[in-house]
């Protein structure tokens, strides 16, 4: 029995990671001000990465050093081997991410862009690693805000303020949404604990209005953070505007902590009302209406993407499309369906970093549009095979990780239901996976086949960002050749 | 062993690729492809009838019950030899290949790997990722290398093989997206029925699914196979792909790709879903079951294909839409459900992959190459018989072969296609037989206007320059697919005596016990 007060102690061992790359954060951002003030963008770039990297790793070797089972009452940090897995999954992220940041130009405010990457991981860390209602929605917010800024961050950029403007609006909005599911939740159980909350539900069950009004709230709420149809409006333009190291962590980190947590909230607390979409077995639940979501975004992304030119609102509706796939695992809501889930964002994360990656390495060329690819091939033989593995992943195509991932979430989704009874969303979801494929392929095929207009010169990447790029090429190739490795650590115990 | 075709074609591709000089990359790629084609043939050369060789059998994803499972049986090791031989001839056929030749090896050895691989699967998961392997591959090398018609548009030259290139992958992948429904629905069932979730396909095979299940998940599973294999109405990325691709990608296209659509609808579809093939218990416009639909589907195929190959006025076109018509037959001896019937149907899937190689060889190679026109018209006043005699003579054999001549390997295979289907579904056997009489007018009109045209009454002097030799590997590849289909054509036993057992073994249980006896 977890005693009910928390000593200081306690807390501090608890948290040892978060407090680290807290004080990375501190560090880099005191370092940019005093110490390096006057030197040069790039040793200052040099010096904040160094730093702030050092900060991840030590963070790494805390979480792996700290006890796998531990926690604080009311469910306020949550400690299990799953949710260590998540956060170092959040904290290689957050590395690549920096790794990535090597080559920024578009801002002075170095300390300040780099703190606010480990800030926000800091916040995916505690979202992870608690149970409880308030502290949910606190992380929450206190990731929004550190994203609303990164998606700003260019200055000179009056796309990068439209961004953050929408973004900020949209993710304002739906805070409310979710605050307010929350409150009804809380309302209806008297209790902010996740595990009390499915218990008190349990008990009085279950038709009480109140409680689908809750359920359609946080749908909304949580609809909007990870760029579910119809709550998608902001996505196209955040990931378009924003500087590409920040898009790029926008789509996979904050992903992989968000669609965590929404699992946790509707598979554990919501257990009760779960419901059910099967053909001919409908019963009300969230399990339906996450299901509609599901559906929506698989066919409004994947369709979106087939008409867009600009390579990253292709990438921001690809996102959504993949937002629907990822779905399916919290529509399990089995130990399987977690497992899926997990594999399929991670998976998925490593990918779409990487091609934010490949993005930005060709920023400076100023290619947005699919057509400026042309002739890459010859310009950058390694960069176009980095993006082609990065996009044929997306697309599912084995060996690669994205194929997996495919698999074992339909499969899981198939699963959960008696006589096959989802069997018309997985054939939705794969006929959709076959559209995805041509907008990717598009993509290649400027790339790879499409001559170059005149004879460009080649493309000058720097060695942080290609050993980065190839890092995430081969995980993404390994995690697809070997899918145990991922699974003995996410899989069911 | 065999599973060495597999690596050794995986190790040839990064070789091509990192070759300093395209000759060498040529050259590690042919190597690569023979020991492919070596290994088969001592496979071939030690094989006991009607064994089943396990290859390698380990866990592979422990947690779904997904295991690495390579074995052969006669079908596979028959498919594979296929294999060997076309990839070794489509690179004797490519020698000539000067732009990005690294990179076009590496995607046609990377192919060539997924096609070995799909043969040697006995995991469906393991097969279905060989299958997609060989998509990609398969658009790249159309899309970049394509041959371009000369009445493209200047400056669109690149979009007409762009869309064949698209149109075939994404028929390809709408197929496979169909299997990847069924696999995952078989792979739910099979832990739902038995208590442990596997996808072996020997594991499945034993599995007694329940009629319902199988009734909609045959039809699917095959028609998301078939596709590949070109079964009419889903037959149209055949032509346009054929005809767009460079001459050894229309080879393995035709000789090897089409293959594994067809051997997918055997080795899982039919063999996995038997009951799909019962009647239904009713009838809607006379037809009772599955078997009936994919049947008249399959006639229609050999009839279409072989009647617009008969109007066509594009040479690689010709060649593209018999090879509609001749999958059509390898359909049609599925659905016969005899034993002689899926005999031929193997058979033929080996005859035609040899047949189609060697026409489009000839076409591509040959005389596309060199006079840089597929229009017959244009081909016709050349009288190429008289300028590539080597060309004519190839092809002269070819069309022989392709039309089931006696003494060839496509006669044994459609002979006893017809014979099966005669024995269960008499009035198709004869509808099929007018098929052939189709196949030989068009090849007939193919051979006489290329090769033996009217020489031009206002031109005096032959074509102005004279046209480049044959060369070496040209040659080399023409006799080793000839040698292939006369091998075959005069000593069937060869290849039948691999399939027949393999057709008896307790896998096919399923279908030889079936409800329509």
């Amino acid at each position: 029995m977890i005693p009910n007060t928390v000593s200081y102690s306690q807390l501090l061992r608890l948290t040892w990671p978060e407090i680290a790359l807290t004080l990375a954060g501190i560090l880099a951002l005191a370092l940019d001000l005093t110490v390096l003030g006057r030197a040069s963008l790039a040793a200052r770039l040099r010096a904040g990465v160094a730093v702030a990297c050092a900060g991840c790793i030590a963070a790494l070797f805390l979480l792996g050093s700290s006890a796998p089972f531990a926690g604080l009452p009311a469910g306020m940090f949550v400690v299990t081997p799953l949710t260590h897995v998540v956060q170092a999954a959040l904290l290689a992220l957050a590395i690549f991410t920096l790794l990535l940041s090597f080559s920024v130009r578009f801002t002075g405010h170095v300390g300040e862009y780099l703190a606010l990457i480990l800030f926000a991981t800091v916040a995916m860390m505690f979202l992870v690693a608690t149970q409880n209602l308030l502290l949910i929605f606190v992380a929450l917010e206190f990731l929004s805000l550190s994203l609303y800024i990164l998606t700003g961050f260019d200055k000179h950029s009056r796309q990068s303020a439209e961004a953050s403007l929408k973004y900020f609006l949209f993710g304002g909005m739906s805070a409310g949404f979710l605050l307010f599911g929350m409150s009804l939740l809380y309302g209806l159980s008297r209790s902010i604990e996740l595990p009390q909350i499915a218990r008190a539900l349990s008990l009085f069950l279950a038709q009480d209005p109140l409680l689908w009004v809750a359920i359609v709230m946080v749908a909304i709420g949580f609809g909007f953070k990870i760029a579910a149809a119809p709550f998608h409006l902001w996505a196209p333009d955040a990931y378009q505007g924003a500087p590409t190291v920040s898009a790029g962590f926008l789509a996979s980190s904050s992903k992989v902590a968000s669609f965590f947590i929404f699992a946790q909230v509707v598979t554990v607390a919501l257990a009760p009302a779960a419901g059910s979409g099967a053909f001919r077995a409908y019963a009300p639940g969230w399990v339906p209406t996450l299901i509609l979501i599901a559906a929506l975004s698989m066919v409004v992304g994947n369709l979106a993407a087939l008409a867009q030119t600009s390579l990253r609102r292709l990438l921001a509706y690809s996102a959504i499309g993949h937002a629907g796939y990822m779905l399916l695992g919290i529509i399990a809501h089995s130990p399987r369906g977690l497992s899926a889930l997990l594999y399929y964002v991670i998976t998925y994360a490593l990918a779409v970093v990487g091609a934010f990656g490949v993005l930005g390495a060709l920023e400076p060329e100023g290619i947005d549009r699919i057509a400026d690819l042309a002739g890459l091939f010859r310009r950058a033989p390694g960069l176009a095979l980095c993006l082609l593995i990065f996009l044929l992943s997306l697309a599912g195509i084995p060996p690669l990780s994205g194929f997996f991932a495919k698999f074992y979430i339909f499969s899981a989704a198939l699963e959960s239901e008696p006589n096959l009874g989802l069997l018309w969303l997985i054939l939705l979801a794969v006929a959709m996976s076959a559209v995805s494929l041509y907008y990717y392929l598009r993509v290649l095929k400027a790339a790879y086949v499409a001559p170059a207009p005149e004879d460009l010169p080649r493309l000058r990447v720097s060695p942080a960002t290609r050993l980065t790029l190839w890092v995430l090429a081969a995980l993404v190739v390994l995690l697809g050749c070997a899918p145990s490795l991922l699974l003995n650590v996410i899989g069911l115990r | 062993m065999l599973a060495w075709t597999i690596y050794v074609s995986i190790a040839g591709a990064l070789a091509a690729r990192l070759a300093p000089s395209k000759q060498l990359a040529r050259i590690l790629a042919l190597l690569a492809a023979l020991s492919g084609l070596a290994l088969s043939l001592t496979a071939l050369a030690h094989w006991q009838p009607g064994q089943l060789v396990t290859v390698a059998n380990v866990p592979w994803i422990p947690q779904l019950g997904i295991s690495y499972h390579l074995a052969a049986d006669g079908i596979s090791l028959t498919l594979l030899l296929l294999t060997g031989i076309a990839a070794t001839a489509g690179i004797l056929f490519s020698w000539n290949i000067n732009e990005r030749t690294q990179e076009f090896f590496a995607f046609y050895l990377v192919l060539i790997a997924g096609v070995y691989g799909v043969f040697l699967s006995f995991d469906l998961f393991l097969l279905f990722v060989f299958y997609e392997i060989a998509i990609i591959p398969k658009y790249f090398l159309i899309a970049i290398w394509g041959s371009v018609p000369r009445d493209a548009a200047p400056g669109k030259e690149g979009s007409q093989r762009e869309y064949a290139a698209m149109k075939l992958a994404l028929y390809s992948f709408a197929g496979s997206a169909l299997v990847l429904a069924g696999m995952v629905a078989a792979w739910v069932m099979s832990g739902s029925v038995t208590g442990t979730h596997t996808l072996d396909l020997q594991a499945l095979a034993a599995i007694p699914f329940t009629q319902h299940f199988q009734m909609w998940a045959f039809p699917m599973v095959f028609v998301g196979f078939a596709v590949l294999a070109g079964m009419w109405p889903f037959h149209t990325w055949a032509p346009t792909g054929h005809a767009a691709a460079p001459t050894a990608a229309s080879m393995l296209l035709a000789g090897v790709v089409m293959k594994l659509g067809a051997y997918g609808c055997l080795r899982v579809a039919m063999m996995l879903f038997p009951a799909g093939l019962n009647p239904w218990g009713f009838h809607v416009l006379g037809f009772g079951s599955w078997r009936d639909v994919i049947a008249v589907l399959a006639i229609i195929g050999i009839v279409y294909g072989a009647s617009v190959a008969l109007v066509q006025r594009d040479f690689k076109f010709i060649i593209g839409y018999s090879s509609v018509s001749h999958m059509g037959f390898v359909l049609l001896g599925l659905m016969t459900l005899t034993q002689i019937g899926l005999d031929g149907a193997v058979l033929q899937m080996f005859s035609h992959g040899i047949i189609a190689g060697l026409l489009f060889a000839v076409v591509g190679r040959m005389v596309y190459d060199r006079t840089h026109t597929r229009q017959l018209s244009e081909l016709s006043p050349m009288r190429l018989a008289h300028v590539i005699p080597f060309a004519a003579v190839t092809f002269v054999l070819a069309a022989m072969a392709s039309i089931g001549m006696p003494g060839f390997s496509g006669f044994v295979a459609e002979f006893q296609i017809i014979v099966g289907a005669w024995r269960t579904l008499p009035w198709m056997a004869a509808i099929a037989g007018a098929g052939i009489l189709i196949g030989i007018a068009f090849t007939w009109r193919a051979l006489t206007t290329v090769f033996f045209g009217e020489r031009p009454a206002h031109a005096g002097a032959d074509h102005g320059h004279p046209l480049p030799p044959i060369t070496l590997p040209e040659k080399l590849g023409s006799l080793l697919l000839l040698v292939s289909t006369l091998t075959v054509g005069l000593y069937p036993a060869i290849l039948t005596r691999l399939i027949l057992p393999a057709l008896q073994s307790p896998l096919f249980d399923g279908l030889r016990n079936g409800a329509w006896r």
